[in-house]
């Protein structure tokens, strides 16, 4: 299918596309790497009057540090993520679970803040920047604002930025001494999860001290396992794991859709949820 | 296994039985590729088609006015606009004398019948103007209620896709042969019954479907490009769709990225474009988006199956019973409802037994048309057979491979006529089996099996085994008039001599990817006698190759390969006469060996048959009464099908916690005859594994309540990638066929009809600890998880 | 329109096109380099996969003003004065392809994930081919060409980022 028509602007700094985005009002498009709005755009399914590609803003793309942080620059690619020393290091999670993300030519040119404000509870990195505690800095008319990603999911497909706002860079608390999992559970390799479980665990004297748990698809947004984190606190063997594992979709609503009905995601949290934590316990 | 197959004249072949690199691969490797979508000619228009969004309903107004308006625009069409000209679209196969026929317009004209039903065209100058007019066209549709379900559909009062039919049954065609079933089950000591669910699929060629039409006006001559199977058919029906007299039609098959059967059809869109063509003056492209083919180009299978099988307590079969309902879809196109019947004579397989009734109920629904997918009716005879003898196997106590090695037919009962009246020429099943089951490794996996089970292992492993045959070279003529088929099955071929001693094998086959030109090639290279590199293979324009029936079924190798065969050896008879008279000896006193005519005795009296096409080109000295050409042309009308057969054995694990199921192992031993080239066939193998496992694991053409297509996109519908599938253990053994010269039987269909059983039965066999004995198809992690939940519940 | 200027296999092209141009499109309708085939809308097949400043792209998925000023490389770029490539004799070889319409994506995957990873596992080069379908294979071949042609130099052409970082391997893995 070929995308209907639309008016294209490359703005050069992030001001200048806010710009363009508050005199389109509501029918501005932002185009990063364009692997989630041209599929859109081709089913027709969006409609936009303009697009706006701040594909090529300088000073949005590599990763830093910044004291306990480490600051990845929306415009990064999955690609480099996944490859990025700092990322791996401090960020592991974020490098694996974005190694699952659809496939190599995707990835090269998919971004982080892309996939981020497309803010689909199907993709995988939503979950993932949840259980980082992550927060999200956008940039508007009114300048730069900082949002935690627990606020940044708002709907099925809507984040917490105005039409005017471009996302600029992901900043998540460096998790050394972490272990980390992202189970991801799909019928065909390319296909999007069913249900997926980003684990971060933090281990002291052989028990778990602390977990956060990302739920992928378990709802209208990307969900943390509240109940299930909170049994996870000093579970000391595959067994507690196991119990507290059961609360993992305590509290989600997931959808029914051809690949999966409601029960059958919510045993697949349960199973996922003990699956992920052993394995990023190192109890697995 | 060898490599050095070799068959009946060619005996002494170089080519045949190696495995040739493909002639096909450089233009492919390179992108110098002629797919139809490609064609680009002076003035081109594109064409894109308005498809009705609902399953079911009356066509109110169709307004193409507003189009016409939109830039770049240079007409539109309702149904009713072009209904003059364009007639219904034909099915060859109307099974029984009182199948219902209904009219399938093209394009609808009072109904949609079908999500995807073509409702307007457009025609502009690019096809980017071309989409956004399809928006401004204007449509009001008069709900009617869908139909959905194969069983209501038959109910007395059900809504009716065809109103003025007076109901849904298209036919039904019945089977009986042996005593009758219900003599048998009466002193059976063993019955087992069961409903299977062939799941629609949607075949998936990779090359999205694409027609180029250009007239030229003054002459009132059409050349039609299509991705087709199947240009000579298609030139015949579009001339009795459209009225556009054969002679001036030339149908072009340019290079075609598979087909699978999906592309062996008459689609409404080449009689449309044509149609608009012929209105305009003008050339007109119409190309289809992946999700619009999904709606558009035919799906297969789509089947309920109770199937019963009666046998002695020792295991010996007396007896089988299938009822199907076939869903039609909306309309009957070129094939539809034979393919159902094509399986009736397999649902017996290889085994032996006393009694066999088969009926079938054609029914339609309001969904895309059904037509032949790879196997056509034999994947879901073998499914069905090869699913319930496993539930027997198990009824009995038996090994599933001990209670087939009882049924089935010795190798020295061959040749044999089944219950179904089919004569297998030759087959050794003991052979094959004896050979997959020691590749396979079956006793250490069945050991591994048992203790995974003893230990409780969430993971349990499951083993499943297929013993499948089928027939193919399709087909004897005289058996397709008793089937009601409305065309032979013959096959062409010619050689064409050049005076510089190359050649040209002219065929009516129409290759999309099985390498034709270079097995073709191979069997003209051996009996000619001349080197691979100087036979150039011509297929699929019907202006170099006036006469075939195309490519399906199959039936490529079996009967137009041999008619390629039987051509070379009348151009090297025609030769010898002309070498005898040029080397002044009698016919009886040459040898022809490596393309050359020697005297016996005197082997410096020679003449290659590439100097005898010299010496006919000029004809400056040929006997009296020869003509100056040593060309042939040969139609083979087969004798009898091929049954190709094969053991094939697939080891799973099933994660019972999600449902998950790994294909671990999977091990097939293919009995195809002899062997043109084995590369090729081994190739031939690994894609058809490829679909039938994803039958039985990921693919459904999934429909919602209202009869919208919901796996709409190929994200949707799970066609499985090289991480999904594992490596594939493939060998063979070689049973020569009888009904031709080279021995062949056919491969093309052989590894999707064997492996949906083998994978499905590995799957239910993990699970029997459970008490599961069925998974539905595709075998979902949700489906297993519940089957489970459900057995133990 | 939007005047892009991309170089395609060494040619560079000027152009004014539609911002909603997909690239898959301007190389066969603008260009008339056909060698790069549609499969899908759903950016889900790859046979339409091509290099893009030296890194596979699905250009069905791509704007061609999004090519503005970088370098593309088709299949038919590939082959040097006639001669093949590396891949190319393989898959030639192996017999990794039939009706050939994937093989233009596939080739172009398995040179990408060569560049990185030169020595691969059959698993690794089945991870690295999972967003490029084909319906004839059943992939076996497509994957014993990929293998037979690594650790080979697989001629790149200008815009490739081989001599950039010369069997640099990177594991997508990632454990904790």
């Amino acid at each position: 299918m070929i995308p209907p028509a639309f008016e294209y602007a490359r703005p050069q700094t992030v001001e200048e596309a806010v710009r363009l985005l508050g005199e389109a009002g509501d029918e501005a498009k932002v185009l990063a790497g364009g692997q989630s709005l041209l599929p859109l755009l081709r089913l027709r399914l969006a409609f936009p009057e303009l697009v706006v590609d701040v594909g090529r803003i300088p000073g949005l793309r590599g990763v830093r540090e910044d004291g306990d942080t480490l600051v990845i620059g929306a415009l990064t690619t999955h690609h480099d993520v996944v490859r990025d020393p700092l990322v791996r290091r401090h960020a592991g999670l974020l490098a694996a679970a974005t190694a699952t993300v659809a496939d190599p030519a995707v990835r090269h040119r998919g971004t982080l803040g892309g996939s981020l404000a497309h803010a689909d509870p199907a993709g995988d990195l939503p979950a993932v920047v949840l259980a980082l505690d992550g927060e999200l800095v956008a940039v508007g008319p009114n300048g730069e604002r900082t949002v935690p990603a627990r606020e940044f999911f708002v709907d099925y497909l809507q984040s917490a930025l105005a039409p005017d706002e471009v996302l600029v860079e992901v900043r998540v608390p460096k998790a050394d001494g972490w272990g980390f999992h992202y189970e991801k559970f799909h019928r065909v390799a390319q296909s999007w999860a069913i249900v997926g479980v980003a684990a971060m665990v933090r281990r002291e004297n052989g028990h778990i001290a602390e977990a956060r748990v990302g739920l992928t698809n378990m709802g209208a947004t990307p969900l943390r396992a509240a109940a299930a984190e909170s049994a996870l606190a000093g579970a000391d063997g595959p067994e507690a794991v196991t119990r507290a594992a059961r609360s993992a979709a305590e509290g989600a609503q997931p959808g029914q859709d051809a690949s999966a009905s409601p029960d059958y995601r919510t045993h697949l949290a349960q199973v996922l949820t003990k699956r992920a934590v052993l394995t990023a316990a190192g109890m697995g | 296994m060898t490599d050095q197959a070799v068959a009946g004249e060619a005996e002494a072949g170089r080519e045949v039985g190696r495995s040739r690199l493909r002639k096909e691969d450089a233009r492919l490797l390179t992108g110098q590729t002629n797919w139809t979508d490609n064609i680009q000619v002076a003035g081109l228009l594109h064409l894109a088609i308005l498809r009705s969004p609902m399953a079911h309903a009356r066509l109110t107004r169709v307004d193409v006015a507003p189009a016409l308006e939109r830039p770049g625009v240079l007409a539109a069409f309702s149904g009713a606009d072009l209904a003059e000209g364009l007639g219904s679209l034909p099915c060859a196969w109307p099974v029984t004398e009182d199948i219902v026929l209904p009219d399938h317009p093209p394009i609808a004209v009072e109904e949609v019948r079908y999500a995807g039903d073509p409702v307007a065209v457009v025609v502009a100058r690019d096809r980017y103007a071309a989409a956004d007019a399809l928006e401004a066209i204007e449509v009001d549709y008069d709900p009617l209620p869908p139909v959905l379900d194969l069983e209501a559909a038959l109910a007395e009062g059900a809504p009716l896709v065809h109103s003025d039919k007076g109901t849904n049954r298209c036919y039904t065609w019945p089977l009986t042969t042996g005593e009758p079933f219900d003599a048998v089950r009466e002193r059976a000591e063993v019955t087992v019954k069961r409903r299977y669910h062939q799941q629609r699929l949607i075949p998936n060629a990779m090359e999205p479907r694409a027609v180029v039409v250009t007239p030229l006006a003054a002459s009132g001559e059409y050349t039609v490009y299509s991705a087709t199977q199947i240009p000579h058919i298609l030139r015949i029906m579009l001339a009795t769709v459209t009225g556009i007299p054969e002679h001036k039609l030339r149908v072009i098959a340019p290079d075609v990225g598979g087909g699978f059967g999906s592309k062996l059809q008459v689609y409404g869109e080449e009689a449309l474009a044509l149609a608009v063509a012929r209105r305009l003056g003008r050339p007109v492209k119409w190309t289809e988006s992946r999700s619009e083919g999904y709606l558009a180009t035919h799906h297969g299978r789509g089947m309920i199956q109770d199937i019963e099988v009666a046998a002695t307590r020792e295991g010996r079969l007396l007896g089988l019973k299938v009822d199907l309902i076939a869903d039609m879809g909306a309309y009957l196109m070129l094939v539809t409802p034979g393919i159902p019947i094509l399986g009736a004579f397999m649902y017996p397989a290889i085994y032996k037994m006393d009694s066999y009734e088969f009926n079938c109920t054609g029914v339609f629904t309001t969904r895309t048309p059904t037509d032949a997918y790879r196997g056509a009716g034999r994947p879901e005879a073998t499914f069905a057979i090869e699913r319930i003898m496993d539930e027997l196997a198990v009824e009995l106590g038996l090994d599933p491979v001990e209670l087939r090695r009882r049924n089935w037919i010795r190798r020295e009962e061959f040749p044999y006529t089944t219950i179904a009246g089919l004569t297998y020429d030759s087959g050794d099943y003991e052979a094959a089996t004896a050979k997959a089951l020691s590749l396979f490794g079956y006793d250490e996996l069945r050991a591994e099996q048992r203790r995974r089970n003893e230990r409780g292992d969430p993971v349990r492993l499951g083993i499943g085994v297929s013993t499948f045959t089928e027939m193919c070279g399709l087909a004897p003529s005289r058996v397709l008039r008793d089937l009601r088929y409305g065309a032979g099955g013959w096959e062409a071929a010619s050689i064409r001599m050049l005076p510089t001693g190359k050649v040209e094998v002219v065929t009516g086959t129409s290759p999309h990817g099985q390498g034709h030109e270079t097995c073709w090639s191979q069997i003209a290279a051996d009996v000619l006698g001349v080197p691979f590199e100087d036979v150039e293979v011509l297929h699929g324009d019907t202006k170099s190759s006036p006469q075939g029936m195309d490519t399906y079924g199959s039936r490529s190798l079996a009967v137009g390969g041999e008619a390629v065969h039987r051509a070379a050896t009348t151009v090297v008879h025609k030769a010898r006469r002309v070498a005898a008279h040029l080397l002044e000896a009698s016919e009886q006193d040459l040898e022809f060996r490596d393309g050359v005519f020697s005297v016996k005795g005197s082997p410096e009296a020679r003449k290659s048959i590439q100097e005898i096409a010299f010496e006919a080109f000029t004809n400056h000295d040929l006997p009296d009464g020869v003509e100056p050409s040593i060309n042939a042309e040969h139609v083979v009308d087969p004798e009898n099908f091929s049954f190709p057969h094969g053991t094939h054995l697939c080891a799973v694990e099933v994660d019972t916690e999600t449902g998950y199921t790994k294909i671990r192992s999977y091990v097939c031993v293919d009995d195809v005859g002899h062997v043109v080239n084995p590369m090729i066939v081994e190739g031939q193998v690994h894609g058809g594994l490829a679909q039938g496992i994803a039958q039985a694991l990921y693919e459904e053409a999934v429909y919602d309540d209202e009869g919208n297509l919901v796996s709409g996109t190929m994200a949707d519908y799970l066609v499985p990638s090289a991480a999904d599938l594992p490596e594939f253990v493939t060998d063979r053994t070689e049973t020569p066929a009888s009904s031709n010269a080279l021995g062949v039987k056919g491969v093309g269909e052989a590894g999707t009809i064997a492996s949906t059983p083998a994978v499905v039965n590995a799957v239910v066999d993990a699970l029997r600890p459970f008490g599961v004995d069925d998974v539905r198809m595709p075998c979902t992690p949700e489906r297993v998880w519940r089957a489970v939940r459900e057995a133990t519940a | 329109m939007t005047h892009i200027k991309v170089n395609v296999d060494g040619t560079t092209y000027e152009d004014d096109v539609e911002p909603r141009l997909l690239l898959a499109h301007y190389l066969r309708d603008r260009l008339g380099l056909t060698g790069t085939p549609i499969g899908c809308d759903t950016s889900s097949c790859g046979a339409c996969t091509v290099e893009l400043d030296g890194a596979t792209a699905k250009s069905c998925s791509v704007l061609a003003v999004q090519a503005d000023g970088c370098a593309v490389t088709t299949v038919q770029g590939l082959a040097k004065d006639g001669e093949w490539t590396a891949l190319q004799r393989a898959f030639h070889e192996c017999h990794g392809l039939q009706c050939g319409y994937c093989t233009p994506g596939m080739i172009m995957a398995a040179r990408d994930m060569l560049r990185e990873n030169p020595h691969p596992t059959s698993e690794e080069v089945r991870g690295a081919l999972e967003g490029n379908l084909c319906r004839c294979t059943g992939y076996q071949n497509i994957v014993r060409a990929v293998l037979a042609a690594s650790g080979q130099q697989d001629g790149s052409g200008p815009a490739s980022r081989a001599q950039d970082t010369p069997g640099r391997q990177v594991s997508e893995e990632v454990t904790a």
